[in-house]
């Protein structure tokens, strides 16, 4: 027995050990893929498959040999800095919380992979994509398999790197470059909020690694636990679009639909979050800032519905139901150890279900040429088999019992209310919001009878990229006769795979996670059986049926006419933060700029002043330059005599210093 | 022998390196010049690797040896170039680089 | 004892042959001086423990990079000669302090450091079975990374000094042709003869560089002698008259001259009864001007051709 265990432990050791592999893969492949160039074109995407295939076969096998000896594994390949008492090291950990994380990105990822292959067949830059993807994979394992904050900044990013590339992926339309480098813009300012928070831990904690950090800010004592905290929440913010820095979700649409679906629903936008979990002892350190936290989380979770009740593009209302669940996630992460628990959880699911409805966004949309929901429903006969795809994603979302939204969401809510019972009331309200904008959505794509009929089309809204453009646009104006095109194998697979796991994650994860979990945030989280309900559950199944209810009711004949009203400026919550950024950043900047090309203009560099012989400050600087030019006289020699008066100084300089 | 000698040495030979390239005009006679002065760093390189009893001081002897013959081809090769377009090895004939 | 002798006799070398370096008037003697200087350093070296230094600085520098500069010499003329005025105005005197700044400083920082022990390399040597191991197993071991980069910069030092020494061509290539075709141009314009110069010694006594070539009528070709050796004044002749021609050659090369037909030339005197001086002081309307244009020599088809060169055979 002894003898076994050794080996099992072994066998883990070993292979942990090579976790490093997980990382150079992906990043090998993408450079392949980016520098082979045409060549690869032909086999580049199974190439890029094979990247994320074999890490993902990589973390099952780590994932099972985990199962018998769960013990974190630090393999440190070697010192990146040494900067005084403080060591960074490249060092991967392998712990309960990174391999579910690992299992997640390398799973949905390859799925996602495989969807690509069929999504993109006949876009000239699949391969080019798929470079993208395999470097989005190979930053984001470093992401969570870091072991100090140095080394995720890494990741992180890589990431934001990888993100920009892929939403602007169709580089040559404009709505694409400019959502992704409005992404990329925001990232940044995320970005600040983690290197503030890099540098505080290290002047003031004296060390950068996860399992380090609470002790040493402890010990630093003072508001710097606080300070550390906030910079983390506003990276976090900027990475999973909550709420001051949350609008570049709804542009990142642009993206090719199993981009969104990787980057912007499974993968991408956890990376914040997986950033509050690891930092969770930090928060214990600073309640206030905790409480923060949830605030963000709940107001995130209200606005993320609001835009996906309002919103009227497929793709759209998907990233509204995004920046909720995720606001799900900040909540549940900010009301310590225990709702972290459940915020992987939630987190897990949510990373499955998403995935399959954006993926199935992505069929509605390869089949029919466009995703405005103006033009869509009625696609229940049409598409019957995406129908039952984005039911099981539904149901799961809206947390029908026994599914895998119902056991996350309802332990988030039973944490909430226990921290108190107006958190419990706001979490509840979120559970029918999302019923009923899900319901809308389900209505709007699959009931009736469809609407492109009808609609006369102003502007060409296609979201599938073909490469001749007009003739796209002549086939959606003329939209009475709309081919609707069969779903190719290799992205009908996906969406089963994801269907089912969004079937019975939940069953699967529950009371198994609480207990996985337990050594990494130090807490058992309660655990319930899979057919406990009490009260609350009730209640939240009530609400959750009287959100379907209002939607049902409000949606159930939806008529062209209805799209045909503009949308009130209240309901376009996305809007407004373009508005307040526009107000409050972009206008003053650019009045500052104005401001000071008019004293440019007027002061110093005009024509008048000239004429006034009050050019004061091209008098000076000619004259100034005039002797500095002296110096630059072209002789080698002169600059060797500069050099050696200047080493004679220094020289000098030294001495006395010694000497005093 | 004391180190101080052979250091003086250095310092002597280095000195006198430094002022055949600030006072001649010959670019051959310059870039000898530069290799006494290479040569005087090396000494006293040698000379404190025997003070301090280590090899590495004649380690880094060794690597400047190689990065000066590295610099002497680099520096021929840009000398005839120079040549060839002006004809002469006046280092004051090459001063394009001015104001 | 033995290497307290060693080191007077190699310090004195060293620093005498830096000075020569620097001071020497010709290049050529510079080179020389930093022969005897590096042989000089390596002796250094050979006292401080250091051999594998005492022989790698005798191979590299005396054997590989002072002969790099020689070659670099041969490939652009030795006679190039430097005047000794000064051109920029106030250089002496501030190179002169700061050059005398530095000695001053270097030596009181050595004087304020005074080394008393001598140091002793024998245990560090001995450990690795002796100095070249020694070095060895530091270079390829604690200093790998160093090695490694030397390397590549020893190669792209080689390839650098490829591009750079190749001459760019502009414009197509002269081909037999165009060069027949330019030598008859220059017969009918500047009536420039487009047969081969004769080589030195012809129809002379000696078939030395030094004697140049005589035509039918005893006359000196001029163009058989190098411009070289007609500026240095070591052209030996046999006819009497001969310092007069060497003259006239020259001016014939300076300005040249129609060729003076109609001029009687000295009357042709046997070899066997001369008794010539061997070598003429040059006069002095006999130096080249320095730059000579297309007119005053031979045509030479490539411009990029030090025109110093003795153009020998055309």
């Amino acid at each position: 027995m002894g003898m076994n265990m050794l080996l099992l432990e072994s066998g883990f050791t070993r292979w942990a050990g090579a976790s490093w592999l997980v990382i150079a893969l992906p990043l090998l492949v993408a450079a392949v893929l980016l520098s082979a160039g045409a060549l690869s074109d032909s086999w580049g995407h199974w190439l890029g498959v094979a990247g994320i295939a074999v890490p993902f076969c990589y973390s099952i096998l780590l994932f099972c040999l985990m199962l018998s000896a769960p013990e974190p594994f630090t393999s440190t390949l070697y010192t990146w800095l040494s900067l005084g008492t403080v060591k960074v090291g490249v060092s991967l950990l392998v712990d309960q919380l990174s391999i579910l994380f690992l299992l997640l990105v390398t799973g949905v990822g390859m799925l996602v992979a495989v969807y690509t292959v069929g999504y993109l067949a006949h876009d000239a830059g699949r391969r080019r994509c798929f470079g993208y993807i395999n470097l989005f994979i190979a930053a984001m394992l470093l992401l969570v398999l870091a072991d100090n904050y140095g080394l995720l900044f890494l990741g992180w990013e890589g990431v934001g790197l990888a993100s920009y590339l892929l939403i602007g992926f169709w580089q040559e339309r404009n709505a694409a470059a400019l959502a992704a480098k409005k992404a990329f813009l925001m990232n940044r300012v995320a970005d600040l909020g983690l290197l503030t928070a890099i540098a505080v831990l290290f002047t003031q904690a004296g060390t950068l690694r996860f399992s380090a950090v609470p002790a040493a800010l402890q010990e630093a004592g003072g508001p710097w636990a606080g300070i550390v905290g906030v910079a983390l929440l506003l990276a976090a913010c900027g990475k999973s679009a909550q709420v001051p820095l949350q609008s570049w979700l709804l542009d990142a649409m642009e993206g090719p639909t199993p981009v969104s679906a990787l980057i912007h629903a499974a993968t991408m936008v956890t990376a914040g979050v997986y950033l509050m979990l690891r930092s969770v002892p930090v928060y214990e350190l600073a309640p206030t800032v905790r409480v923060v936290v949830v605030l963000i989380g709940v107001l995130t979770l209200f606005l993320g519905a609001w835009i996906a009740m309002t919103e009227r593009n497929l793709k759209r209302v998907l990233a509204g139901s995004t920046m909720s669940q995720v606001g799900y996630l900040m909540l549940a992460a900010g009301l310590g150890p225990v709702g972290a628990v459940f915020a992987v959880f939630h987190l897990l699911t949510h990373g499955v279900f998403k995935a399959d409805l954006f993926l199935t966004a992505g069929a509605i949309t390869e089949a029919v040429g466009f995703n405005e929901l103006r033009k869509l429903g009625g696609l229940l006969k049409l598409l019957p088999w995406t129908f039952a795809a984005f039911t099981c994603g539904y149901l799961a979302i809206i947390g029908v019992p026994f599914l895998s939204g119902f056991y996350s969401k309802e332990h988030i809510i039973a944490a909430a209310w226990a921290d108190s019972p107006l958190l419990g009331v706001c979490a509840l309200l979120g559970v029918g919001l999302t019923a009923c904008y899900m319901t809308r959505l389900l209505l709007l794509l699959f009931a009736g009878k469809p609407r492109w009929q009808d609609t006369y089309d102003t502007d060409s809204t296609s979201d599938k990229h073909d490469t001749d453009d007009t003739a796209d646009t002549e086939d959606t104006n003329t939209a009475a006769d709309v081919e609707i095109r069969r779903t190719p194998a290799s992205m009908a697979f996906p969406l089963v795979v994801l269907s089912l796991l969004a079937l019975v994650g939940g069953l699967a994860l529950n009371g198994w996670l609480q207990s996985w979990l337990a050594p990494v945030f130090s807490v058992t989280a309660p655990a319930t059986n899979w057919l406990h309900f009490d009260w609350l559950s009730y209640t939240a199944i009530g609400v959750m049926l009287v959100g379907v209810l209002v939607a049902v009711v409000w949606y159930r004949k939806v008529t062209p006419a209805w799209f045909e009203e503009p949308v009130p400026a209240i309901a376009s919550p996305g809007l407004y933060a373009d508005i307040i950024m526009e107000r409050g950043i972009v206008a003053p900047s650019v009045r500052l700029t104005s401001g000071v090309t008019w004293l440019e203009q007027r002061g110093l560099d005009s024509d008048a002043a000239d004429a006034d012989g009050t050019d004061g400050l091209w008098l000076g600087l000619n004259g100034v330059s005039a002797l500095v030019l002296r110096l630059q006289n072209g002789s080698v020699r002169t600059y060797a005599l500069l050099c050696s008066i200047g080493v004679v100084v220094v020289l000098a300089l030294m001495l006395f210093w010694v000497w005093m | 022998m004391s180190p101080n000698a052979y250091l003086i040495v250095s310092a002597v030979l280095f000195c006198v390196g430094l002022s055949g390239v600030l006072l001649r005009r010959n670019a051959l006679v310059v870039f000898m010049s530069v290799e006494v002065m290479l040569n005087a760093a090396n000494l006293a390189l040698v000379t404190f690797s025997k003070v301090h009893s280590v090899l590495d001081g004649q380690v880094a002897a060794f690597f400047t040896m190689v990065v000066a013959a590295a610099e002497v081809v680099v520096g021929l090769a840009i000398i005839i170039t120079i040549f060839r377009s002006k004809a002469s090895l006046s280092l004051d004939d090459a001063r394009r680089l001015r104001h | 004892m033995f290497s307290t002798i060693i080191f007077w006799v190699a310090a004195v070398l060293a620093v005498t042959a830096a000075l020569g370096t620097v001071v020497a008037r010709k290049v050529v003697h510079s080179a020389i001086c930093l022969c005897a200087l590096m042989v000089g350093l390596g002796l250094l070296y050979a006292t401080l423990d250091a051999p594998f230094l005492f022989v790698a600085q005798i191979l590299v520098y005396t054997g590989s990079i002072v002969m790099l500069f020689l070659f670099t010499m041969m490939l652009i003329g030795i006679d190039t000669s430097e005047s000794l005025g000064e051109t920029i105005r106030g250089q002496r005197v501030a190179s002169g302090i700061a050059i005398g700044a530095l000695l001053v400083l270097l030596l009181t920082a050595i004087a304020g450091a005074l080394i008393e022990s001598p140091g002793d390399l024998t245990a560090s040597n001995e450990h690795y079975g002796g100095n070249a191991q020694g070095l060895a197993m530091l270079i390829f071991t604690k200093y790998v990374f160093a090695f490694e980069a030397a390397s590549a910069l020893v190669l792209t030092a080689a390839l650098a000094a490829m591009v750079l020494a190749h001459p760019e061509k502009h414009g197509a290539k002269t081909g037999q042709r165009e060069l027949a075709a330019e030598r008859m141009k220059l017969y009918a314009d500047l009536g420039i003869s487009p047969a081969p110069i004769a080589g030195p010694g012809v129809y002379a006594r000696g078939n030395a560089i030094a004697y140049p070539a005589l035509l039918p009528d005893g006359d000196v070709a001029p163009d058989s002698i190098s411009p070289t050796l007609l500026q240095r004044g070591v052209v030996v002749t046999d006819a009497p008259a001969l310092p007069d021609l060497v003259a006239e050659a020259a001016a014939e090369i300076a300005g040249k001259l129609p060729t003076p037909n109609s001029t009687p030339t000295p009357t042709y005197t046997p070899p066997f009864s001369s008794t010539s001086t061997p070598t003429f002081p040059p006069p002095p309307p006999l130096t080249l001007p320095p730059t000579p244009t297309p007119t005053q020599t031979t045509p030479n088809p490539n411009p990029n051709l030090n025109p110093d060169s003795p153009g020998g055979t055309r």
